[in-house]
């Protein structure tokens, strides 16, 4: 692998950029390999690089049934912070966001994490209790989240409106100065060049259509539209159509996958300066670096596997965007989609053993797992090397919707996050 | 946003006036006390996520207030049927239609007259 550099800019610019190589391999599957990924997306690709790279397990292979990126990790509105409430979700999403810090040089890939700020906007008593108890939560656990007065709120936010006759007034926030935004088709590829570059095979267009199992009940391989390929070890990545493979191994999981839709403004000069989510009253907003405002919205309340979702649903975010920033009132919106998420009972992803022999699991990360892509990575490659959970996952089993031990953030926040 | 037949209106909807209210033909046990933690985590927590057909409960709370069951397919979102509760589960193929991404009318229907 060729380093990324100003000097290859440089030295490409001189001779017409014809020595750029292709960013990963798309070799043909091998008939087994040590470790099987199903998924391709940020958590997929990521766990195959951190299991080559800090595990030295390079026999592996990543399947995607589309292409890499281009389920939710080329589909969410990219927001970065780690204030949740409980121990175990700080735990995972600190250690993501210590790695979005350092991700950029450990790819030579550029991300483009940039730590702009994420502002929680409170409108009510309830969203300050709640939200002070996860300013000062956060604070003794070590992760930065501090309370701001409505002023020192439009200070850190000019385009908000905090009139108290607002139709959504403000009566403070909550800022973690550390959150932010990154690249999110970057994410993708950077994992999947650094873990081409060490051996891993990323095989695209490959339908994994079944999970075989030995007499003993342990995994022995999968059957896909490119044929059977072996694998002691499979690591299931796959976000809303997670109960859709573990179906395959007869593993139930306490998901329900629903349409998350976003969608995007037409390029406008910088005038966003960091990123605002309003629980709520539903929306989340932040500018990219091509000037689009993007603009998250709620999911559908039924299960789908649609990938669009109801008009109503961004109506209803865009009114709130309208009355927190009536600046924004007539600005165009130019695309909108959708992305299947996959939602647990208590909104704490689930990241484990599965009853099943060598089948691993990694899901319920539902509309918040794009924060989370190279900390989840990271503790899913120690998990399918090692066979246990590191301690930064250890509480996010799939069992413990049987035991009770819940990490109830779907209670601490009373919305999706 | 849907369109929802209401089988005690009689009537097409639209899904703004209706609730959704989960899986359907979920049976409570008769002595909750009584079963093991796997029976309750199926019960209360385990809930089907099909890739297809799915049976689940409607509520038109903003029409007549009661609730129903609809068979629907997930991946096109369309209603196959809606009935009354306390009917019998239908007997309906459980694969989609298509396991492509539905995202036009056309794709669905074939082509618009």
């Amino acid at each position: 692998m060729r380093k990324y550099s100003v000097f290859a800019v440089v030295r490409e610019a001189m001779r017409g950029h014809k020595g750029w190589e292709a960013q990963w391999a798309s070799p043909e599957p091998r008939k087994e390999y040590d470790a099987i990924i199903v998924g391709g997306g940020g958590h997929g690709l990521g766990a195959a690089y951190y299991l080559a790279k800090e595990h030295g397990i390079t026999n592996v292979a990543v399947l995607e049934k589309g292409w890499i990126g281009g389920g939710n990790t080329g589909r969410n509105t990219t927001i970065i912070r780690s204030n949740y409430l409980y121990e175990e979700s700080m735990d995972i999403y600190e250690h993501a966001l210590k790695l979005w810090e350092g991700l950029s040089q450990d790819l030579n890939y550029n991300v483009m994490y940039s730590p702009r700020g994420v502002m929680m906007l409170s409108h009510n008593i309830h969203d300050q209790q709640s939200f002070k108890r996860h300013v000062h939560a956060n604070r003794l656990y070590g992760i930065d989240n501090e309370w701001l007065t409505p002023e020192q709120a439009k200070a850190y936010c000019p385009p908000l409106d905090i009139a108290k006759t607002a139709r959504y007034p403000i009566n403070g926030a909550a800022l973690q100065r550390r959150g932010g935004t990154a690249r999110h088709d970057a994410v993708a590829w950077g994992y999947a060049r650094g873990a081409s570059d060490r051996g891993v095979h990323i095989i695209q267009n490959c339908e994994v259509t079944a999970i075989r199992r030995g007499p003993d009940g342990v995994v022995i391989g999968v059957d896909t539209n490119r044929g059977f390929i072996g694998a002691k070890k499979i690591g299931v990545s796959a976000a809303g159509h997670t109960s859709v493979i573990m179906n395959m191994a007869d593993v139930r999981v306490p998901l329900q996958s629903s349409p998350l839709q976003a969608l995007v403004s037409e390029p406008l000069k910088p005038i966003f300066p960091c990123v605002v989510m309003s629980n709520t009253v539903h929306a989340y907003i932040s500018q990219s670096d091509k000037g689009e405002l993007v603009i998250g919205a709620g999911t559908d309340q039924y299960n789908s596997y649609s990938q669009t979702g109801g008009i109503q649903i961004i109506e209803h975010t865009l009114d709130a965007i309208c009355e927190l920033f009536p600046m924004f009132r007539r600005v165009k919106m130019m695309r909108q989609w959708g992305g299947i998420v996959d939602n647990t009972p208590d909104r704490s992803a689930i990241q484990g053993v599965t009853p099943v022999p060598g089948l691993f699991v990694n899901c319920g990360w539902g509309t918040g797992g794009f924060k989370a892509t190279p900390g989840s990575a990271h503790l899913f490659a120690h998990l399918i090397a090692r066979g246990e959970p590191h301690r930064l996952a250890a509480g996010l089993t799939l069992d413990r919707f049987r035991t009770g031990r819940l990490i109830d953030e779907a209670a601490a926040a009373a919305v999706a996050h | 946003m849907l369109l929802i037949y209401c089988p005690y209106c009689e009537e097409e909807r639209s899904e703004l006036e209706f609730r959704g209210a989960g899986d359907a033909h979920i049976a409570r046990s008769t002595n909750i006390a009584a079963i093991s933690d796997e029976e309750f985590e199926a019960y209360f927590f385990l809930r089907e996520n099909p890739k297809g057909m799915i049976f689940e409960r409607w509520r038109h709370i903003h029409g007549c207030g009661r609730f129903f069951n609809a068979a629907r397919d997930t991946v096109s979102d369309r209603f196959v049927k809606t009935y009354k509760a306390g009917e019998p589960k239908p007997d309906l193929h459980p694969a989609p239609a298509t396991a492509a991404t539905v995202e036009t009318y056309e794709a669905l229907e074939g082509d618009a007259q």
